[in-house]
């Protein structure tokens, strides 16, 4: 990736950030989209990286887009990154909270909330679709990814142990 | 510490507690560290347990709200915290402190892919990690979807987004776009 494109990358990523329903799993398949597929800047399996990479380490799940800038344009990216994903939602909510629409139980409120939470959840799928498809390389990946989901499912397990279980399972050439 | 105008609202101003641009600052660094996969919890037991800086009743309305706007619901909580006790200093000392730690981390992890990442034994770990995460995004999803297993037109929307975005790799302003206003209305009108 050139510098030249940093703007362009940081309007793309400010855009999104207004569409993070429910976080930036929502908008991860639209960044994998932009990033890998349109401008090929980074592979599907290094973009993956970034992502497993910065959900290994503590703090907001978002914060792995600094990974991704950096990967893409070290430390101009990591900033232009990082600022386009976070300013417009903090203005946003600034001045929601200055109006002081404190009160989020309003009729409209929950057909807003009711009627984007189906959608923030559908993209969440497709997050986890797109992710697993570029980091399952064969069945034992596949087997990885749906263990992971059985346990999340049935256990309180901190899922920063299931990502540390994988990256022992990776390093033993289980898969 | 100096502060700008603190905000008007319901609750009653002499029961709340005081805190200055740098203790919010310090708070929410604290929890954003300590936050190994998701940070939610360490905020509720940091502000409401830890601290009592917020009521549990404040804390379930600021999370609520916070999941009613885009972006990262920590995030717009720590704005509206930091805001409601300080005024603009502290919304931008509650959201410094929760981004600075995690971005430098971040920083240094780009360092050690950039030098390691092409490894073997970093990469086998690597794709082991990716698999696991794939699974905990799917998981996160499946558990958020809990909420509207009974009914049947929601999913009809989460399965559209799905399609769209996850299947077809339609752009998703398209997607959300298209879809935003009837689910909305759908949501509206099943309410009244």
């Amino acid at each position: 990736m050139q510098t030249a494109d940093l703007p362009a990358l940081g309007l793309h990523f400010a855009l999104l950030s207004l569409m993070a329903i429910g976080g930036v799993s929502s908008i991860l398949p639209d960044m994998q989209r932009y990033v890998v597929e349109v401008n090929q800047w980074l592979s599907a399996s290094q973009f993956a990286d970034a992502y497993a990479l910065g959900q290994a380490a503590p703090g907001p799940n978002m914060m792995f887009v600094t990974l991704l800038g950096w990967q893409l344009a070290g430390w101009a990216g990591a900033v232009v990154a990082t600022l386009a994903m976070i300013f417009p939602p903090v203005l946003l909510t600034l001045t929601v909270t200055r109006l002081s629409a404190n009160n989020p139980d309003t009729p409209l409120g929950r057909a807003i909330r009711g009627g984007l939470g189906p959608i923030a959840i559908g993209l969440t799928l497709a997050s986890g679709w797109i992710l697993a498809q570029s980091a399952d390389n064969d069945w034992r990946g596949a087997l990885l990814t749906l263990a992971t989901v059985a346990l999340m499912l049935r256990t309180r397990l901190n899922p920063v142990w299931l990502i540390l279980a994988g990256a022992v399972a990776g390093m033993a050439g289980i898969l | 510490m100096p502060s700008s105008q603190p905000p008007i609202d319901s609750a009653p101003a002499a029961e709340r507690p005081r805190v200055s641009p740098l203790e919010l600052f310090l708070a929410f660094s604290q929890l954003a560290l300590s936050g190994f996969g998701g940070v939610l919890p360490w905020a509720h037991r940091t502000l409401v347990e830890r601290k009592a800086w917020l009521t549990q009743r404040e804390f379930i309305d600021t999370l609520a709200l916070g999941q009613l706007l885009p972006g990262p619901n920590i995030g717009n909580m720590a704005v509206m915290i930091g805001y409601r006790f300080a005024g603009y200093a502290g919304a931008a000392a509650a959201f410094a402190g929760l981004v600075g730690g995690p971005f430098l981390l971040m920083i240094a992890l780009g360092l050690l892919y950039s030098r390691y990442g092409a490894l073997p034994p970093v990469q086998q770990a690597l794709s082991g990690m990716s698999s696991v995460a794939a699974g905990l995004v799917l998981a996160t999803g499946l558990k958020m979807s809990g909420s509207m297993m009974r009914r049947r037109r929601p999913w009809l929307f989460a399965l559209l987004a799905l399609a769209g975005v996850g299947v077809l790799r339609w752009p998703l302003l398209l997607v959300v776009g298209a879809l935003a206003p009837f689910a909305i209305i759908a949501a509206w009108r099943r309410d009244h």
